[in-house]
């Protein structure tokens, strides 16, 4: 890991920012509003606490990119739902246990007797059926681009195996329609982007020209560590302050223009392209993705008969649409740290590691005490 | 239909020449026996279970006598660095540590699950029997139970310790004051990373090792070179943000670690930051913070670094400050100070 540490230097971290500050011309009476796509880049942020070193000139939006934070709650309660059948094994990634639903998360079912486990990847679903063939495993295939190949790869192999006893419920998202949609909200304010990097290490980045030129704001591809992080913030004022809009690789490390192919074509093998309801941003049109025709015997929509689900009916006081979309900061909530907590969540981006919410509590300690000034020093 | 299978067997079952764990080595009876006959006692040899009796009459220690009593469900049974058996000597006989008690008397409950390999029991007593002997802790009774297979994990231990009193160390974080230092006896975050890798065969190479070894030795070296730390604690389960928070909320003053400070080995950090797991928040198992007055930190360290392999790495991590806003903080790698959250639940990894 000695790899790392590079780009976490302290000096080098310093100049970066005094670069920032440099470019963003004197005078300017607000900052540059700049939305992190990712919640892995919203954690880095506040946990080397730059966008409070930044605060003067840029103002840092944490966007909808928590794949757990998103996934539809009619997905959440049909996979609990299913874990609590007899003879069904409930297999998805351990964050993802967390999250509520309607009535709990998957881990309160665990606790009730349903069959519930937490892997590290979708092959291990896939181990898991061939080691328990009078067993039904089904995968909760959530995530964006970035957990799809894998999953889509567990689905191939599971043909290949012929397994009749593996399936798996399907609620994957896509980013640029997100970016798309909170771009359309009719409050939004963002000057440029932070695209995610580890999705464009996948995807590739020239679907992102298109968008830059639709909407006239620059992207740049950034990755997680707190030099990653801010060199694309470097990059983005840059552009900013001088009127120019284009997409930027600054994750070259990881990201190439294409992406990798390889993976596109396994996605693309498995799966096609749907409408996808958000949690808090609702249907959004490409929004996901679903499995194609070929390998609908791995659908666990298809093979289990729906039953009565609860409504999926979101919690009447938690914003976490508001928040998801960068309209409002968590500590703007009057229930964050108050009665949502990690202990008791009232919504997702409170549940799961990379949710906004839950990163300000662990890193500003809620409590919506300001820090203060003597230990900040 | 050939002859053999036309020919008699015999309808009672040679269980005693099995060689896994079966329902009747916890009946009480002749494979009861056998069991301890055989495979447990001899390892253990000594005065108090020579005679087999249900209870042990200990010897009238000249100080005062600590109790500590701890059970282990470890999963996997064996990991790098490791084992149940040794972790269910150490993890008890280091709590004694803690408040300056010699560990002597052990006690020693087995709890396993039908079906066990036999040689899987003989390894842990092996490790049981090694780790208690480093120690000269002697093993004085104990007890064998066997649950249906499905009930327990392989194999559950509990252990109970009992200490003499050798010197009076703080049995909580009530004397720490503004200006005292924090030091880690060792790399933080390598049980936990262990386990994990072994549980969920990760397959990281190398694997991370479990440091689970005695804290004894090193507290001892403490007392000897007349050194007075102010509190001291092994970071088991809740891992380093544990002890602190305790700390922080019984002393009722703020505690101010650097993260760039923390001792953590590459291959533990590596396997921290795939997952995306805080080492601060991962167990250890042979790691103490220990409070120390500033003008003791260079002694401290001098002594701990040469007590025992185990805390050969000693390093300070943070010092005691007035109450401030947080309790816990940390100092991060670009020089800003947050507060310092604590664990909630088991951590889980994320997944992209």
């Amino acid at each position: 890991m000695k790899y790392l540490e590079e780009y976490r230097d302290p000096a080098a971290a310093r100049s970066l920012i005094a670069a920032i500050r440099q470019t963003v011309r004197r005078g300017k009476r607000t900052p540059w509003t700049i939305m992190e796509v990712c919640g892995g880049q919203t954690h880095g942020l506040l946990r080397y606490g730059i966008d409070e070193e930044l605060r003067d000139c840029v103002e840092l939006i944490h966007g909808p990119g928590c794949p757990v934070c998103v996934t539809g709650l009619d997905a959440i309660n049909l996979a609990q739902q299913l874990a609590q059948q007899s003879n069904v094994l409930l297999c998805s990634f351990g964050d993802m246990l967390r999250v509520p639903g309607s009535c709990g998360s998957l881990l309160d079912v665990r606790a009730n007797g349903g069959n519930v486990r937490g892997v590290y990847s979708p092959l291990d679903a896939v181990q898991l059926a061939r080691q328990q063939p009078q067993t039904e495993v089904v995968f909760f295939a959530v995530g964006f681009e970035t957990t799809a190949p894998a999953t889509a790869l567990a689905v191939l192999q599971a043909a290949a195996l012929g397994l009749a006893n593996f399936s798996m419920l399907v609620a994957h998202v896509r980013v640029q329609p997100a970016m798309q949609a909170v771009m359309q909200s009719p409050n939004c304010r963002i000057n440029g982007f932070l695209a995610a990097g580890h999705v464009c290490t996948v995807m590739g980045y020239e679907s992102y020209h298109a968008f830059c030129q639709q909407f006239g704001v620059p992207v740049v591809i950034t990755g997680f560590e707190p030099i990653d992080l801010l060199q694309g913030i470097l990059a983005c004022v840059q552009q900013l302050e001088s009127h120019t809009t284009r997409v930027e690789n600054c994750y070259q490390r990881s990201v190439q223009l294409h992406g990798n192919r390889q993976a596109q074509d396994v996605v693309g093998q498995v799966y096609r392209v749907c409408d996808q309801t958000w949690r808090g941003l609702g249907k959004l049109p490409q929004g996901g993705l679903t499995l194609r025709e070929e390998y609908a015997a791995f659908d666990a929509n298809k093979r289990f008969a729906a039953t009565s689900q609860p409504e999926p009916l979101e919690s009447a006081i938690c914003p976490s649409g508001q928040v998801l979309s960068g309209q409002i900061k968590p500590p703007e909530c009057p229930h964050f740290g108050v009665d949502c907590t990690p202990l008791h969540p009232l919504g997702a981006p409170m549940v799961s590691t990379e949710g906004a919410c839950a990163a300000y509590y662990r890193y500003r300690a809620p409590h919506t005490v300001p820090l203060n000034q003597e230990l900040l020093r | 239909m050939n002859e053999s299978q036309l020919s008699f067997a015999c309808p009672v079952p040679a269980a005693h020449d099995s060689d896994v764990v079966l329902l009747a080595h916890g009946e009480g009876g002749l494979l009861s026996r056998r069991l301890i006959q055989q495979r447990i006692s001899p390892r253990f040899a000594n005065q108090w279970l020579q005679s087999a009796p249900d209870a042990a009459q200990l010897l009238a220690l000249q100080q005062p006598v600590v109790i500590s009593t701890d059970s282990f469900v470890v999963s996997p049974l064996f990991f790098p660095g490791g084992d149940i058996g040794k972790l269910s000597v150490f993890g008890t006989t280091n709590d004694l540590a803690m408040v300056g008690a010699r560990p002597r008397f052990l006690t020693l409950s087995l709890i396993m699950e039908e079906g066990m390999p036999l040689a899987t029991l003989d390894r842990v007593l092996d490790s049981i029997a090694q780790a208690a002997n480093s120690l000269h802790v002697a093993v004085v009774a104990g007890d064998t139970k066997v649950v249906p297979r499905g009930s327990c994990d392989g194999l559950f231990i509990n252990t109970t310790g009992l200490g003499e009193q050798l010197f009076d160390a703080p049995p909580d974080a009530t004397q720490l004051v503004p200006g005292d230092v924090i030091i880690a006896s060792g790399p933080i975050a390598s049980h936990g990373m262990a386990v994990l890798n072994a549980r969920d065969q990760m397959g990281f190479d190398p694997p991370p090792a479990s440091d689970c070894a005695s804290l004894w030795p090193a507290v001892l070296a403490l007392h000897d070179a007349g050194l007075t730390p102010r509190a001291l604690r092994d970071a088991t389960r809740g891992g380093v943000t544990a002890v602190l928070h305790e700390w922080a909320e019984v002393c009722n003053q703020s505690l101010k670690i650097d993260e760039m400070s923390l001792p953590v080995l590459p291959q533990v950090r590596a396997a921290c930051e795939l997952l995306g797991l805080d080492p601060l928040h991962v167990a250890n198992e042979g790691m103490m913070l220990v409070a120390i007055p500033p003008h003791q930190v260079e002694s401290t360290l001098y002594v701990l670094r040469r007590a025992s392999p185990t805390t050969a790495q000693a390093t300070v991590i943070g010092v005691v400050e007035p109450p401030g806003t947080f309790p816990v903080t940390v100092r991060r790698a670009l020089g800003r100070r947050q507060p310092l959250d604590e664990p909630i639940g088991a951590p889980l990894p994320r997944i992209c």
